[in-house]
């Protein structure tokens, strides 16, 4: 029990550092329903440039900044793929994510992994002072990062533009009748998606004192995660728009909690992907369990209602 | 005000399946023309519905609104001047979304979209006193999720909000098909209701001859792509269901059409 709450600071870190990438992946698998698998690629590139540009001796704001931009470019390449050259949108993330790989190496100095001290360069946020009391906490840090990125989300869905964004997402058709430019809104969705992803591989390659061209292996599975577990969780008394992104943050740090406590049950770290997706897999499932079994008892009903 | 020149559209070219929807369509309409558009099953009714609203480019001809060709502009800039009800109450509404939502998004329609508030307390207000005048009993639901409501009320919905901003055409495609008869007839008052009072220039398809008797004041049946027949005010006055099938099958030159006229 001693060691679960010394390591549940660290876990509450990352899970806040994964709520961000995770409201990018509400973005788009929710409000768009699109399912963009960009973000295992641009999650890593968000790192790579962060790190690079704060190695370049680049303020670290500065370079966040950045990350968040290329992320952006990132999903609009997705959204040109697939609006402009009508490929489908998982098959469109799939192809940007495998050339962000050769991308991500580049800006790497073709290096697979690429460190960043926290002992030489000023950073945002780092695991070594997860534990202390200050102002340089992680947690402290990032619960006004996820405030900030609820909060501006929360706005920019309720104007105009953003509502033309929603619309979308519910019904094309719709949309389109309603003189909205589907194929610029789902870039733009895209967009911000991506940027909030490579945003939250910036954060968390500081955290962890390295970018590494893999990090973003099966990020799309956690961000699912959370938005499952936030969905479950707080699904029916959550309603309004911006508790359900607190949903999906919080989603993520109990994804990470768990994922602490199985680890510490002696769980071998290698299945950690595989238990994941099986949660994932279970969960997304469960919904159309429920159809088909209510649909089997309607069926019933009126078979013995005609006899 | 509209008009189609010799629009070609042919759907699945060089497949099994390839379907000449529309063949050499032509057809010009008057401003304040309210016209029902009768056929049977593959005539082209929807698909000349769609050919206007720009749902996809079609092959050849062109069409012209009030002087100025639109035969490229895409969908949703044509959506500035269209209003459009679907045969589907599913596809008219974004069911994810609030009643007064959905009414805002189309409060908007032809508009840029820009970065205020996406609904004002002064349209809430609006919105409120338009449902109760409709007597939909939807004025105290504003913030239901338009998903749940019945068919008919989101068909109706869909209506208000294609009108919502004063369209210079409406189109409604076999928009009470998919409602139980009462509904249906409901609909269908409402929608003569909200075109009388703005003058709407409206083009109805519908697979119910008597209503296509009884509204507009202009009734053309299409047959395999194009117009055959094309009934003015004064000869639609003293219609009867008897005469248009008869009509019909002069025109079209086959019997058989009857049947799939009534039946469809």
């Amino acid at each position: 029990m001693g060691s679960l709450l010394n390591a549940l600071p660290g876990a509450v870190s990352q899970g806040l550092i994964w709520g961000i990438m995770a409201i990018g992946v509400y973005i788009t698998f929710r409000v768009l329903d699109v399912a963009d698998l960009t973000v295992d690629g641009s999650l890593a590139t968000g790192g790579a440039t962060c790190i690079m540009l704060i190695r370049a001796g680049l303020n670290p704001w500065i370079a966040l900044l950045a990350a968040f931009a290329v992320g952006m470019a990132a999903g609009f390449i997705t959204g040109i793929l697939h609006t402009k050259c009508g490929i489908p949108a998982i098959l469109s993330g799939i192809l940007t994510q495998l050339s962000l790989y050769s991308i991500n190496l580049r800006i790497m100095d073709s290096k697979a992994n690429q460190p960043v001290s926290v002992d030489k360069y000023p950073l945002l946020i780092s695991s070594r002072h997860v534990s202390e009391f200050s102002i340089e906490n992680p947690i402290l840090l990032m619960i006004i990062f996820s405030a900030v990125v609820i909060s501006a989300l929360y706005w920019f869905f309720g104007t105009e533009k953003g509502c033309s964004v929603r619309a979308t997402g519910a019904n094309p058709n719709m949309a389109r009748a309603q003189g909205i430019n589907t194929n610029s809104n789902i870039i733009l969705g895209l967009m911000l998606s991506n940027g909030l992803v490579a945003t939250s591989g910036a954060l968390l390659a500081q955290f962890q004192g390295s970018a590494d061209v893999n990090m973003g292996r099966g990020a799309i599975v956690i961000g699912l995660a959370a938005v499952i577990i936030g969905e479950v969780v707080f699904g029916k008394i959550f309603k309004s728009f911006w508790l359900t992104l607190l949903a999906v943050v919080i989603g993520a740090v109990l994804y990470y909690i768990v994922l602490q406590i199985v680890l510490m049950l002696g769980l071998n770290t290698n299945d950690l992907k595989m238990i994941t997706a099986i949660i994932v897999a279970v969960f997304l499932a469960i919904p159309f369990w429920k159809n088909k079994l209510a649909g089997k008892r309607l069926g019933k009903k009126e078979v013995s209602g005609d006899a | 005000m509209l008009e189609l020149i010799n629009v070609n559209k042919t759907f699945n070219i060089g497949t099994a399946n390839e379907k000449k929807a529309l063949d050499n369509l032509c057809l010009k309409l008057k401003d304040g023309d309210f016209v029902t558009v009768i056929g049977g099953n593959g005539a082209g009714k929807s698909t000349m519905l769609n050919a206007i609203a720009g749902t996809f480019r079609i092959d050849s001809g062109s069409i012209i609104l009030d002087g100025k060709d639109i035969t490229n502009l895409p969908e949703h800039k044509r959506a500035a001047f269209l209003g459009r009800v679907f045969q589907d109450p599913q596809m008219g509404t974004a069911p994810s979304m609030m009643i007064e939502e959905n009414l805002a998004l189309a409060a908007r329609r032809g508009q840029k979209r820009g970065l205020s508030w996406g609904i004002t307390a002064t349209e809430r207000a609006g919105y409120r006193e338009l449902l109760e005048s409709f007597g939909l009993g939807l004025e105290d639901r504003m913030t239901t999720k338009v998903g749940i409501l019945s068919g008919g009320q989101r068909q109706a919905l869909t209506l208000l909000m294609a009108t919502l901003k004063k369209p210079q055409f409406l189109l409604l495609d076999e928009h009470t098909a998919a409602l139980d008869p009462k509904t249906a007839e409901k609909v269908l008052d409402l929608s003569e209701e909200i075109v009388q009072r703005d003058h709407l220039t409206t083009l109805m398809i519908t697979h119910n001859m008597k209503d296509a008797i009884r509204h507009g004041n202009r009734l053309i049946m299409m047959d395999e792509g194009h117009i055959v027949l094309d009934i003015s005010e004064d000869e639609k006055k003293n219609l009867t269901v008897a005469d248009l099938l008869q009509k019909f099958s002069m025109a079209s030159g086959h019997e058989e059409t009857n049947d799939k006229l009534l039946l469809s």
